[in-house]
């Protein structure tokens, strides 16, 4: 199960590194966005870098400085970043299976790393070749994001603190929304579920605390649990 | 311009960070610490989790797209839209994050600066 020559840079550790790298297309200006969404919103350097490092989780962390940059009460802040995090469990509980044999040390680090790229690659991996060291591989492609991510959210704050507010270069943060939206919608459920939340949340939008996020979000997931009901 | 932020921030801000953080950790170590030997999610927490991305993400999306004015017209005579609607047709075809956001910048300079100007 381990690598060939038991060093660093093994095998498994450099093909989860090489296959993450055409996702870093997306990954790049997804980090540079939240970087400048951040600058804009008036975080702070530390605090652009904080949020990267301990929340890691690019959608939330767009959603946060949105509403930290809009005012809204904390509570709703964490509320609808963690709505958008709660899909975390959902991988955690896929490749749970995988990890279940190593010392719960080693599966708090692994669990740190997750993150919908490294969570994809991975589970395709050990469905396809069982021969691999799954933390290894793992690593080589979680690490790398985490990586890339850090570096691309501080390039974004010094990048967005010289772009001229009339750019609105804050509307990437919708279009990569967007490009992770459209993939989502895979079925007839997903769609109306995608549909239904996002309608809402366009006439819910001058819900009082900033909650018409919140109550898009809701209304779309229970729209399509009822669709996928309907449709048995 | 905003000029190059200051460091240190604010306890409102530093607050969100940590309590997401923590939020999202235990997340992710849920069933990783927990249940490391069952074969596939429980039917009664898949389920609805499967509709978090495309609810979530469209929630997040349509509001930056388009707002709600007193009538048709300037309702959907806005650039935001018009850029949106182009990058979700390049979504769709290419599923490409950068083609996605370069598509969309580019059609709302076009309006904001040249067409509606």
């Amino acid at each position: 199960m381990t690598g060939m020559n038991g060093g660093v840079l093994d095998e498994d550790l450099i093909a989860g590194m090489r296959d993450v790298t055409p996702l870093m297309l997306g990954i790049v200006p997804f980090a540079l966005v939240a970087g400048i969404a951040a600058v804009d919103a008036g975080l702070t350097l530390a605090e652009a870098v904080g949020l990267s490092v301990i929340v890691f989780a690019g959608a939330s962390q767009l959603a946060a400085i949105d509403l930290l940059g809009s005012n809204a009460p904390l509570a709703v802040v964490i509320g609808t970043a963690a709505v958008i995090n709660l899909r975390m469990v959902m991988y955690s509980a896929s490749i749970a299976p995988y990890f279940a044999d190593y010392a719960r040390r080693t599966r708090a680090a692994l669990a740190y790393l997750l993150t919908d790229q490294a969570y994809a690659l991975s589970v395709a991996e050990y469905q396809r070749n069982d021969d691999r060291s799954r933390w290894r591989y793992y690593l080589g492609a979680a690490a790398s994001l985490w990586v890339v991510w850090q570096i691309g959210t501080v390039v974004g704050v010094v990048v967005g603190a010289g772009v001229p507010d009339a750019w609105g270069l804050t509307f990437a943060v919708p279009l990569v929304f967007l490009a992770l939206l459209v993939p989502a919608m895979k079925d007839r459920p997903t769609t109306i579920a995608g549909i239904v939340g996002g309608t809402v949340a366009v006439v819910a939008a001058g819900l009082p605390l900033n909650l018409g996020l919140l109550v898009g979000a809701v209304s779309g997931i229970v729209v399509g649990l009822l669709t996928e009901a309907m449709g048995r | 311009m905003t000029g190059l932020p200051g460091f240190v921030g604010s306890p409102r801000v530093w607050i969100a960070i940590v309590v997401i953080g923590i939020a999202t950790y235990s997340f992710r170590l849920s069933f990783i610490h927990l249940f490391g030997r069952i074969d596939e999610v429980p039917e009664r927490i898949g389920r609805p989790l499967k509709y978090v991305p495309p609810a979530v993400l469209a929630a997040l999306v349509f509001p930056d797209l388009v707002t709600i004015r007193p009538g048709v017209v300037a309702t959907l005579a806005d650039e935001r839209l018009i850029a949106g609607v182009a990058a979700g047709a390049v979504a769709w075809r290419t599923e490409n994050v950068f083609a996605t956001i370069t598509v969309g910048m580019v059609v709302l300079w076009l309006f904001r600066f040249v067409v509606f100007a």
